[in-house]
């Protein structure tokens, strides 16, 4: 088998506090494969600032530190600030939470997705703008060709994060990070969204990091889960197996979550004792 | 059995369209009812004008018996609170804790603050050691204990809840459901929540509305909920989306073109 | 329940005695994530912004400035080696030296007393302008965005008025009708000082207005003017402070300006602007009667300028919360 296309070692993230420093990952590794996985925590578990760290996107007073770090054969924490960029984007894309900040508002859509494209590949006008309006037709959006006229404020959430989808894989990608791509959406466009990026990832034969709070949504689209709990991975899961988690915090997040028939007069709740005295 | 709130053609505007249409609904004292729908369903604008938030309204609000009027009174505060969404916007950031829960107090001229403040952290499990803390020292789910903590203050009898939960983590949630219901019981409120997670409802509601674009689709016992047994095919389709199904063929469909 | 207590708590605990042990008992206090009165939690707040404060050097260069500013100020008598209005004409016009350390004036003044006893005037001014234009602007700010409607076109509009005048010209018009003098100017300077005040004040409550904590009090049936007082005015302190800091170095310059043309404090008075302009005549050949009051404002107004950057840095919500 050959090497993973990600692998990470010993990923630390340190933050100055008030009193002294405060480590927010406390060393996290895992190999990422043309597969999907999943990364699942609380606010506070540093899932984030995993994420965020793969692409060196964490500034100062931020301190990052792996013990490795590398992408298809380069060290991702010994690359230039300029070899990065190139990375980004082109090798490496993200989606984020909520697109209405990840848009610019003031350019139209088409104008955004082919900024996407000539930072990475130098095409012919014409030929960028077929790819844009195919990437929109991919992501299915109806009417390309009047989206790409629109501006970000014209369109709905779901609409926007379609948008940002194909504005981070019409460069082709090797990897994409998903972090809580479908948090700011309604239940019934959330499914799409997801939908769309499982599609994508199998036709283009991509990594997918899927970050995100829900357990069992994580589980639905990745093939493996990691559970990260205050800077740690606590446990590993094939997505299948969800309810065979053994550790005590997987276990307390699956059965907090209330279900649709739900009969339970009292939910069960993780102790929080430990986390008070912090 | 008397109705803690009852609206009936209730239509609100909001710049040029009504997005509130023709809504009627009425609450018994002591229940526990939702509002569910997508964004844009006009769910929230219905609590902001019972408040008097939302300012543009027609048709009838009562809140107990009596008619509301457009404005804010205090004799309404005392009677009908709300919690908020989002536990990081509705907290004053200069103001402790203590600063927060003594302020309704004031307003009001109630005596035996210290005291009234202990009990009430108590109540909705803040340690009192908390008392003096800024918001950006507690947690998300500490803040929503904050704000659940001020709207009791002043001990009201209906509680209109924003989305109380959707901001917080899976297990903060649980936490604060829990504590909602505890409430509940402990104080005789009756809830009006407004949400777009059906499971929500279905732990802490006995009865839900279903808006869509402003308009109440289905009124349904939680049973019916429970069940996914819903009459009107809007409210069974957003079912089908909140169990996390999905229209998952169609991904398929792509993949192989 | 699940218990977690096990091994997270016991790296938090480690890591926490670990950083105790380089703390004072002092600053473990100012840092205690849970105050117990009401005193330690605003004292806490004071700490960590002094502690962010204290990292930027321009910031405390600004503060010590200021500060100099302020001792001289409070202990001229003491300080300055001669009279500052006491003429001596067989010393006049001498360059610095040992005897007069800045030189002296055409009256044989000493120039350092002077510039000593004028820092009296200059903070009296910056002081005064203050106290009198900062609430006002605050005031009509906040009450024009709380309101919003024809109460805030109302006063915008009025604020706009003052604004789109250049300050000087303006102040210029209203000491020519109230007349010549300190007290004058610094009426003239305040008036035209309190629109930007307004304006930050405006902006400021805008961004909080629909906020949700604003309308948890309305709901709970509070007084506008409780709101505005309590909840309002607080948020519009800090980049309304930063905002006053900024502008002193103007509103010194404003002040020196009148002095200059014989508009603000009255000779003999010490006023570094007047200083500058009776040294004018001899520039060319005595530099030191204009220069050295010259570097005491420009130097007094950078001060400002600094410690007003760092008031921003360490103040502004906008760069503070943004972790």
């Amino acid at each position: 088998m050959s090497a993973p296309l990600l692998q990470m070692r010993n990923l630390r993230v340190t933050f100055p506090g008030p009193r002294g420093p405060v480590q927010v990952v406390k060393g996290v590794s895992f190999d990422l494969g043309r597969e999907r996985l999943g990364i699942v925590g609380e606010s506070g578990s540093g899932k984030s600032m995993t994420g965020r760290s793969i692409l060196r996107l964490l500034k100062p007073p931020a301190k990052v530190e792996t013990d490795l770090l590398r992408f298809d054969g380069m060290d991702l924490d010994q690359l230039s600030e300029k070899q990065m960029r190139a990375v980004r984007g082109a090798r490496i894309s993200m989606v984020m939470q909520d697109p209405k900040f990840s848009l610019n508002p003031v350019m139209t859509i088409g104008t955004q997705i082919a900024e996407a494209l000539r930072v990475h590949e130098k095409l012919p006008r014409r030929e960028i703008e077929a790819r844009v309006i195919t990437m929109l037709e991919q992501v299915r959006i109806d009417d390309p060709r009047r989206v790409v006229k629109l501006y970000p404020h014209e369109v709905s959430g779901g609409m926007g994060q379609r948008v940002m989808i194909a504005m981070m894989l019409i460069p082709q990608p090797d990897i994409l990070i998903a972090d809580e791509p479908t948090s700011a959406l309604d239940v019934s466009v959330q499914a799409q969204v997801l939908d769309l990026i499982e599609a994508m990832i199998a036709k283009n034969g991509m990594g997918l990091i899927l970050i995100s709070h829900d357990l069992e949504l994580v589980a639905r689209y990745c093939d493996r889960v990691l559970v990260m709990h205050r800077g740690r991975v606590v446990e590993e899961l094939a997505a299948g197996r969800l309810h065979e988690a053994r550790h005590p915090y997987t276990k307390g997040l699956l059965a907090a979550v209330p279900q649709m028939d739900e009969r339970r007069a009292i939910l069960p709740v993780l102790d929080r004792a430990a986390e008070y005295e912090t | 059995m008397s109705c803690a709130l009852e609206i009936e053609g209730l239509f609100v505007r909001y710049g040029r369209d009504d997005v509130v249409r023709d809504v009627s609904f009425a609450i018994e004292t002591g229940e526990s009812y939702a509002l569910v729908g997508e964004s844009g369903s006009g769910k929230s604008t219905i609590l902001r004008a019972i408040v008097g938030m939302a300012r543009d309204w027609r048709g009838v609000i009562r809140v107990d018996g009596r008619d509301r009027v457009n404005r804010i009174d205090r004799q309404f505060a005392r009677h009908c609170q709300m919690v908020f969404q989002d536990p990081y916007a509705s907290l004053h950031p200069r103001r402790t804790v203590n600063d927060t829960l003594t302020e309704p107090l004031k307003i009001h001229g109630i005596g035996a603050r210290d005291a009234r403040v202990i009990a009430m952290m108590e109540d909705v499990g803040l340690d009192p050691r908390f008392r003096f803390r800024f918001p950006h020292q507690l947690s998300g789910g500490q803040r929503q204990r904050v704000a659940i903590a001020r709207a009791l203050m002043l001990e009201p009898k209906l509680l209109l809840l924003d989305e109380p939960t959707s901001a917080l983590d899976v297990s903060v949630q649980a936490e604060i459901l829990n504590l909602l219901v505890r409430l509940r019981a402990e104080r005789d409120l009756t809830y009006l929540l407004v949400t777009h997670s059906l499971p929500v409802v279905g732990f802490l509601c006995d009865r839900l509305g279903v808006l869509r674009y402003g308009q109440l689709v289905e009124e349904a016992p939680v049973e019916r909920l429970r069940a996914g047994t819903f009459a009107t095919a809007y409210a069974q389709e957003l079912y089908g989306a909140s169990l996390g199904g999905g229209d998952r063929s169609g991904a398929t469909v792509v993949a192989e073109t | 329940m699940v218990d977690l207590r096990n091994t997270e708590a016991d790296a938090a605990t480690e890591g926490d005695t670990r950083k105790a042990g380089r703390m004072g008992a002092l600053a473990l206090w100012l840092t205690d994530d849970a105050p117990a009165s009401r005193v330690q939690a605003q004292a806490g707040q004071a700490y960590a912004i002094a502690r962010s404060f204290a990292r930027n050097p321009l910031a405390m260069l600004g503060a010590f400035i200021v500060g100099l500013l302020i001792v001289v100020a409070l202990f001229a008598p003491w300080l300055a080696p001669y009279s500052p209005v006491g003429q001596n004409l067989e010393m006049r016009l001498m360059p610095p030296s040992a005897e007069h350390w800045l030189g002296t004036d055409e009256l044989g003044r000493d120039i350092l007393s002077r510039i000593i006893h004028g820092a009296r005037i200059t903070l009296l001014i910056v002081v005064m302008v203050a106290l009198i234009s900062a609430p006002i602007g605050l005031l009509i700010g906040a009450v024009a965005g709380y309101f919003g409607g024809w109460v805030d076109r109302i006063l915008m509009a009025i604020t706009d008025v003052f604004l789109s005048l250049p300050k000087l010209i303006m102040a210029l018009a209203f000491v020519a009708a109230l007349g010549a003098g300190l007290q004058n100017a610094i009426i003239a300077i305040a008036i035209t000082a309190w629109p930007a005040y307004a304006r930050i004040a405006r902006a400021e409550t805008l961004t909080f207005r629909k906020s949700e904590f604003i309308a948890a009090v309305e709901l709970q049936g509070a007084s506008n003017l409780r709101i505005i007082g309590i909840h309002v005015l607080p948020l519009c302190m800090s980049s309304t402070i930063i905002r006053v800091t900024l502008d002193m170095a103007g509103i010194i310059l404003t002040a020196a300006g009148l002095g200059f043309l014989g508009l603000g404090a009255q000779p003999p008075l010490p006023e570094w602007g007047a200083m500058i302009s009776r040294g004018r005549s001899f520039i060319l050949d005595q530099w030191w009667v204009a220069t050295m009051p010259g570097f005491a404002i420009i130097i007094v107004s950078l001060g400002f300028c600094f410690l007003g950057d760092g008031l921003r840095d360490v103040l502004d919500p906008r760069q503070r919360d943004g972790r």
